[in-house]
């Protein structure tokens, strides 16, 4: 049981960073109806601002690290609006296709400028955050995992709120439905989708953050496995769905650690994939997919 | 036409590719090549692999060369990644005409670089310690010891010294030299009436291990055999340790590297490794290379540089007892090696040209790893 509680935690906490990126890839897709592959490299960038801010900064006290968490949200939402005024906004309005595959150019030139500038070692992660273990039964519960778990349900309601109770948010929503219809309405569709890239790379940085600080160890090709994962877990979620994005990065974490834990453990990649194989079978848009029609 | 031309030009850089010099020339040096990690995720490998070959070859030409003439290092960075030290070897060979080659520190990316050496019957010095590598063929050496005694050392010294019963192995499986010294250290634990109680894997990449450590946890062990690269051992012992696992760690010669200690830090307690050198060895060669190094380099010598040091000694005692730079006279030479005063103990090159030598057993203690015990072979 206590194995079970424990496995249980460390497939939520781990869960919690996929739902983080999830929500970026859904978010952008939502309003451009394309995959941003770059996202998972903002996701590396959010992981060495903290490296470097970390550096300057007192380590192990709640304020040094909550700063250093803002610090890579504030610095990757620039990121993201430079990205998507660059090497987007010229391709809008051109074939999905064009802007998928240069999404995957983006991708590629901030792992290789990254292993170029700041090299391909792995460089430990500072310590940013207070880190202590408490001792339940045979349950370990560390801070961390808590503290991941619980910035992940923050940023989530903060996102809804910004989503559902603002006028930038019901612009999000709008631009979603119908962007031709948006703009006829007076909507500023680039504001609105600069918005939302800004929106989608702080909450990478956050996973970044938390991942790092969870694992840590850093180098510039560090954002492709997990990025792999939570696009997964959007499109398991159903993609353009926010709480499905969240659905769909818990539940992959979950199944990948409970597998990982048992006897197959090499087969871990292969079996929690082949259990969204299923899912998707029998509910082609996702969890969520079809239960929300309004979509970010 | 185009097909025609290029198979003739293949089968035409395979003749000339074996490198074979013009009657000695006095002034000419002789060409080794080097492959090594560089860069990438095992770059403090290769940077300290380079170290030790470049101090031992200032060295051997600072008193005269051999045979009267010096010796150039060619140096190539595979980046450390699979299928690059094929190609920056077959380059080394073929353009750059070298005589021997010498690399690396992983066995996965020296067996990649030894069946070009092999094919191309130049003699290659390797730093892996999975036995395939000199199996691949008669030209393929090793200064490493290898994983059967590497991981009997282990298994020993976990059943004697730690007094474990019930241990636990965690493999990474996408590399060579793990999956094999995982193998040899459960052999020889369950010969001797030991238990391996749960086994559990993971790949390269992975970041997370506390799904494996749980499972681990649960099984009630006393001891954890983790055969894996530094590259994760340093984040799996904080993860264990963070999940209350107190039982001692072990491991090989993969985790030597300056970054553990600054990964792990306290978590690394009641942890041990089997390592090729250590700076607390009395022998007066390993003491004076100790010496050198710090004066070359201004710090202390981890265990990759002696290893590669030792490569560029003893290919150099090769050279000279063979009195010639063909490759086919070099590999028959390092044959006959016998007795060789390496700086990580004596060398003897064996039929497999595999080397019979002391495993130095490593244990974490105040913020550093101390020699705990010499196991000779």
């Amino acid at each position: 049981m206590s194995e079970f509680l424990q496995q249980l935690l460390n497939g939520l906490s781990l869960g919690a960073i996929y739902a983080l990126i999830a929500l970026g890839y859904t978010m952008v897709y939502g309003v451009l109806r394309f995959i941003n592959f770059a996202h998972c490299d903002v996701f590396m960038i959010g992981a060495f601002i903290g490296y470097f801010a970390g550096q300057h900064l007192p380590q192990g006290t709640l304020w040094a690290g909550v700063l250093i968490l803002l610090i890579a949200m504030v610095g990757c939402a620039i990121i993201g609006m430079v990205i998507e005024r660059l090497a987007y906004r010229p391709l809008r309005g051109a074939p999905t296709l064009n802007v998928l595959i240069t999404a995957i150019g983006v991708s590629l030139f901030l792992e290789y400028s990254g292993q170029l500038f700041l090299g391909a070692t792995p460089r430990n992660f500072p310590e940013i955050f207070p880190s202590v273990n408490f001792q339940v039964g045979t349950l370990v519960i560390s801070s961390n995992q808590l503290l991941v778990i619980g910035t992940a349900v923050v940023l989530m309601l903060g996102l809804q709120l910004i989503v559902f109770r603002t006028r930038i948010g019901t612009a999000m929503r709008a631009v979603s439905l119908n962007p031709n219809a948006a703009r006829l309405v007076g909507v500023n569709n680039d504001v609105v989708i600069s918005f939302t890239f800004g929106l989608g790379s702080a909450l990478a940085a956050a996973g970044g953050i938390l991942y790092a600080t969870n694992y840590p160890s850093i180098d510039p090709l560090m954002g492709v496995m997990p990025g792999l994962k939570a696009f997964v877990a959007a499109i398991l979620g159903g993609i353009g769905n926010i709480p499905g994005a969240a659905l769909g990065g818990l539940l992959l974490g979950t199944v990948e650690t409970f597998v990982g834990g048992s006897q197959y453990s090499t087969y871990k990649d292969a079996i929690a994939f082949g259990i969204l194989i299923v899912i998707l079978l029998f509910r082609p848009a996702g969890l969520l997919g079809k239960l929300m029609v309004e979509k970010v | 036409m185009i097909r025609i031309a290029a198979a003739l030009f293949f089968a035409g850089t395979a003749l000339f590719a074996v490198p074979w010099t013009r009657a000695a020339d006095k002034s000419d040096p002789i060409k080794v090549g080097v492959y090594a990690s560089r860069t990438g995720s095992e770059a403090v490998w290769g940077q300290s692999y380079e170290r030790g070959v470049v101090l031992a070859a200032e060295q051997i030409n600072a008193a005269g060369g051999v045979l009267g003439r010096p010796l150039q290092l060619i140096v190539e960075d595979n980046r450390s990644k699979t299928g690059e030290s094929a190609t920056s070897v077959r380059k080394l060979i073929s353009r750059d005409k070298v005589v021997a080659v010498l690399g690396e520190v992983s066995s996965g990316r020296s067996l990649e670089a030894a069946t070009v050496c092999k094919q191309l019957r130049v003699p290659m010095i390797s730093n892996g310690t999975n036995p395939k590598v000199t199996e691949t063929g008669d030209y393929i050496f090793r200064v490493a010891y290898i994983d059967p005694f590497q991981g009997t050392v282990m298994a020993q010294f976990a059943r004697e010294h730690l007094f474990a019963n019930r241990v636990a192995l965690l493999t990474d499986t996408t590399n060579a030299y793990a999956v094999g010294l995982a193998r040899f250290f459960k052999e020889k634990f369950m010969t001797d009436g030991g238990v391996v109680a749960i086994e559990q894997h993971y790949t390269s990449s992975e970041r997370d291990f506390k799904a494996q450590l749980t499972a681990i946890r649960a099984a009630g062990v006393d001891g954890l055999f983790i055969p894996g690269y530094f590259t994760e051992v340093g984040l799996i012992i904080l993860q264990a340790r963070s999940l209350g696992l107190e039982a001692p760690i072990l491991g090989g010669d993969g985790w030597s590297s300056p970054q553990l200690v600054p990964q792990g830090g306290t978590a690394l307690r009641n942890t041990y490794y089997c390592d090729n050198f250590s700076l607390e060895t009395d022998l007066p060669v390993s003491r004076h290379f100790i010496e050198r190094f710090r004066q070359r380099y201004g710090e202390d010598p981890d265990s990759i540089a002696p290893l590669a040091y030792d490569a560029v000694t003893i290919l150099a005692d090769a050279i000279a007892r063979a009195g010639a730079t063909k490759p086919e006279k070099i590999r028959n030479a390092l044959a006959e090696t016998k007795d060789f005063p390496a700086v990580t103990g004596n060398v003897t090159i064996d039929s497999q040209r595999n080397p019979q030598k002391a495993a130095f057993v490593v244990g974490f203690k105040d913020g550093r790893y101390r020699l705990v015990k010499t196991v000779q072979p």
